[in-house]
């Protein structure tokens, strides 16, 4: 599994090379495309994972035996974040009020609770106090009370400072500054505690169904399954979770979601999905730069007005002197020579940033996608025999860049609605799984709902020639003055992935060299977020159609890819025999962003789980 | 063969973390880093339970030293088919002080105690790279050892092992009780299933003191500091030999 090293040192060094630059599968598995469109060579293959090439075709897996072992439990909750474990937590405590006997199992692709988990994190606590009115006698790692908040316009010189007056919506007067992994780590301890039965390193792979297209349960994914697509021999097939509702809580993006929202076309009345994605790094500041509880929040450069994006500094409180980071951009720009990362990287640079950082180290590196849609993107929350919570509908308030507190309410209001109808002896359902709309409806009475509503036409107000300034304005009369009540709701541009101009009508961006000191290249990033995968597994970006990067993303679009993915998972390299370029796929880093799911212009690259365990191993992100 | 076997699994920070060091230069930051079981663990592990699928050993005990955390990476030594677990409690200072020789003793200690006919353990831990606690526990139980195992067969009263040495390969025949190290090319060890995590749950982890077990943990060694090896400097290229011997002369070299 691992190269034999004498030393760990050289193990790493082997770790680092093989990982970083891993060689594509042998010529041999060239396959011929009969309705490729430009060239005429064999496109050489890169995908090799079943959802592609389904296995009961496949030679190879004659005679191998697919039964899976079942086991049955009340309710299925996928994804341990804040918003699953909130529902679950909130099941258990609800049960043992009104003495009742409930099996709740939640399922984690991240090899420990938290290590997934990666946010600025700015935390409005009202859910949380709804959840636990003793959070803070429990130790919830709530440390550092926002002291100060800033927010300014950078030039490429200068900041310009915004008055944050009462009342817009990113003030963070009595919110908290947290380590969201730490956050999601106790609550996966207060779960543990009320008898939550928690699975880390199982990732949901597959959604099963009953014969009457209910919602069943999940399976978790098979092991031991070769790179090229094999079965080894330590396959074993994942193990099936069966319950009256499943509860999917994946987070921004989710790859279940995205099959769940075709199968019962849940996204029929509501505009897509918007998204943007953070890159994120903790740093160890000079004591003298520290000042804690200090938030501060800039636009503007190095991102044009017409690139919606900023950044966040949060000074935390928890005994060293540390800053968390952070950069965001979103993902409807139209440059496809713009890199996120390297945007991050040359904002700290700037004259009003770098300070802060000089004479610190970074310790930690990360990124995630992140819910831009709001109110608008909200799609049908319940199908039969299962509902969505949480970042993977999406409840962000995206001017506050706040999204966990939402999560953790609907959370808490889907274990309310299941414990209420699951318990109720004179309660039969239609259908195999249980169908809850209360749930929906439950939400839009919510708090959550009219906050969303008054900031809904915010982000789309950034689409008018003034760009992001034109959003401040919008945001400035409409939503400070008038509180969202505006009778008119904007639309959003469409999809992320049709914003793409074609390369030959932009300009490539001049990006400067990583200093080693401030900004840092990319691999050396990666390294620090801690990601790994059992090498020899199918890669898990897997493409529909293996001659589309190269034949259109690369030609059309110069190959976005290889500048919007965080942590280098895709190169185009020479070929190894005559001109022209193939698509690298080093799924080795894949730090489970799902930005490549969302910004690929020909929507071709398809994120699957890999296998449990596998992924960054963030530590308070 | 009734024989009963013991096999020591290490909770380690996982091989792809990027440690850092604490300020304080006392040691590596652990608290909440990703921990994993040591992969020479598993792969003893791997191999104990593959003996006793075979028939040839009755029972498979899972030993780790450490805090209350140690008990996860006994649950996922008894998910890959350990029979029971045996979780030794040591923290704080104690457990900063836990090396070799100690928990060698409290191996030796449980090997008597569980009347053990074979003990396993992976090769060396990828924390410490010390690789010296197989080699202590046979010698203070004086059982022969059969380290950097690539290969192990049962015969009757003894073993052979075929073990991995820098000269190529060499197959010795040692009689049994006795204590084998295992190195990477054992065997390629089985996933953790979830079923078998939940039927884990139901196995017993029985928690000992090293009081409990007779055994000292005072160590003759102190830390005096942990630190980051030192930035590799930029090599320079020169031009020709002249240029060379008159760098080594201005360095003072030559």
């Amino acid at each position: 599994m691992f190269p034999a090293c004498k030393s760990s040192q050289v193990c790493q060094c082997l770790r680092l090379v093989k990982g970083l630059r891993k060689k594509c599968l042998p010529p041999i598995l060239h396959v011929s495309r009969l309705n490729s469109s430009t060239s005429s060579s064999p496109v050489p293959r890169i995908t090799t994972h079943y959802t592609v090439y389904p296995r009961d075709k496949d030679p190879r897996w004659e005679g191998i035996s697919m039964e899976r072992f079942a086991d049955e439990a009340d309710v299925i909750i996928v994804g341990a974040g804040p918003a699953g474990l909130s529902a679950a937590i909130h099941l258990k405590q609800l049960a043992s009020e009104q003495g009742k006997e409930l099996r709740v199992c939640v399922v984690e692709k991240a090899s420990q609770i938290g290590a997934h988990t990666l946010s600025g994190a700015c935390l409005e606590p009202k859910s949380l106090q709804e959840l636990f009115p003793d959070w803070k006698e429990r130790g919830a790692p709530l440390h550092t009370p926002v002291t100060e908040d800033k927010f300014g316009i950078l030039t490429e010189k200068y900041r310009i400072p915004v008055p944050l007056l009462p009342g817009l919506p990113m003030r963070n007067h009595g919110n908290y500054i947290v380590r969201l992994g730490h956050l999601v780590r106790w609550l996966g301890e207060q779960a543990e505690q009320l008898g939550v039965e928690l699975y880390p390193g199982y990732a949901a792979s597959e959604v099963l169904f009953h014969e009457d297209g209910s919602v069943k349960g999940i399976a978790t994914n098979d092991v031991g399954i070769a790179k090229d697509g094999s079965p080894k021999e330590v396959f074993e097939r994942g193990m099936e979770l069966h319950a009256k509702i499943t509860i999917f809580s994946e987070g921004c993006h989710g790859h279940l979601a995205k099959q769940l929202y075709k199968k019962f076309n849940l996204r029929e009345k509501c505009e897509p999905q918007t998204y943007a994605i953070g890159l994120k790094e903790l740093w160890i500041v000079d004591e003298k730069k520290w000042k804690p509880g200090k938030i501060e929040h800039t636009v503007g450069w190095p991102l044009d007005r017409h690139s919606y994006g900023g950044s966040f500094v949060y000074h935390l409180n928890e005994g060293e002197p540390l800053v968390a980071i952070g950069f965001v951009v979103g993902l409807d720009y139209q440059n496809p020579y713009l890199s996120p990362f390297r945007e991050f990287q040359r904002w700290k640079h700037h004259p009003a940033i770098a300070p802060t950082l000089e004479g610190g180290h970074r310790i930690a590196y990360g990124a995630r996608a992140l819910n831009e849609g709001g109110f608008q993107s909200i799609p049908r929350l319940t199908f039969p025999g299962g509902l969505l919570i949480g970042c993977s509908p999406g409840f962000m308030n995206v001017p506050k860049i706040k999204g966990t507190h939402t999560a953790i309410k609907s959370g808490m209001l889907a274990a309310e609605t299941i414990f209420q109808k699951i318990t109720d002896e004179n309660f039969h359902s239609e259908t195999a799984g249980v169908h809850l709309p209360e749930y929906e409806e439950n939400l839009q009475n919510s708090w959550i709902w009219k906050e969303l509503y008054a900031v809904r036409n915010i982000r789309p107000s950034c689409h008018t020639a003034l760009g992001v300034y034109g959003g401040m304005i919008y945001t400035g009369i409409f939503y400070w003055i008038f509180r969202g009540k505006e009778p008119w709701t904007l639309k959003h541009k469409g999809l992320d992935a049709h914003q793409l101009k074609p390369a030959k009508d932009c300009t490539p961006i001049e990006y400067p060299k990583p200093d080693g000191k401030i900004s840092f290249d990319l691999l050396s990033s990666v390294a620090l977020s801690g990601t790994n995968h059992e090498h020899d597994q199918p890669a898990h970006l897997t493409l529909m159609d293996d001659s589309v990067p190269v034949n259109k993303n690369l030609s059309i679009y110069d190959g976005p890819e290889q500048r919007f993915c965080p942590a280098g998972v895709y190169e185009f390299v020479p070929v190894e025999t005559g001109d022209g370029q193939k698509l690298q796929i080093n799924a080795q880093n894949c730090v489970h962003c799902k930005t490549c799911d969302i910004k690929d212009p020909s929507q071709n690259i398809n994120w699957v789980v890999p296998e449990g365990g596998g992924g960054p191993a963030y530590n308070g992100m | 063969m009734s024989a009963r076997v013991l096999v020591g699994v290490k909770r380690v920070i996982d091989y792809a973390v990027k440690i850092r060091v604490k300020p304080d230069k006392t040691g590596v930051v652990t608290d909440g880093v990703k921990h994993s079981m040591n992969p020479f663990c598993e792969i003893a592990i791997e191999e104990a339970v593959r003996l006793k699928e075979k028939k040839l050993i009755k029972e498979v005990i899972a030993v780790s030293c450490g805090p209350q955390q140690s008990q996860e990476t006994i649950r996922t030594a008894l998910a890959m088919g350990a029979d029971r677990g045996i979780h030794v409690d040591v923290s704080g200072k104690d457990y900063e002080n836990l090396g070799p020789l100690q928990v060698s003793k409290i191996l030796a200690a449980l090997a008597k105690k569980e009347d053990v006919r074979l003990i396993i353990l992976g090769k060396q831990a990828i924390d410490d790279d010390c690789n010296q606690t197989g080699q202590m526990t046979a010698a203070l139980l004086d059982w022969p050892q059969g380290t950097f195992a690539s290969q192990v067969d049962f015969q009757e009263d003894s073993l052979k092992v075929e073990r991995e040495i820098d000269g190529g390969l060499e197959t010795i025949k040692i009689k049994m009780p006795a204590v084998v190290t295992a190195d990477l090319r054992l065997n390629e060890p089985r996933y953790a299933t979830l079923p078998n995590i939940m039927k884990a749950k139901k196995k017993k982890i029985d928690t000992v003191k090293p009081s409990d077990l007779g055994v000292d943990l005072s160590s003759q060694l102190e830390v005096l500091s942990v630190e980051e090896p030192s930035q590799r400097q930029a090599g320079v290229k020169v031009e020709t030999v002249e240029d060379l011997i008159k760098k080594l002369r201005d360095s003072g070299r030559i």
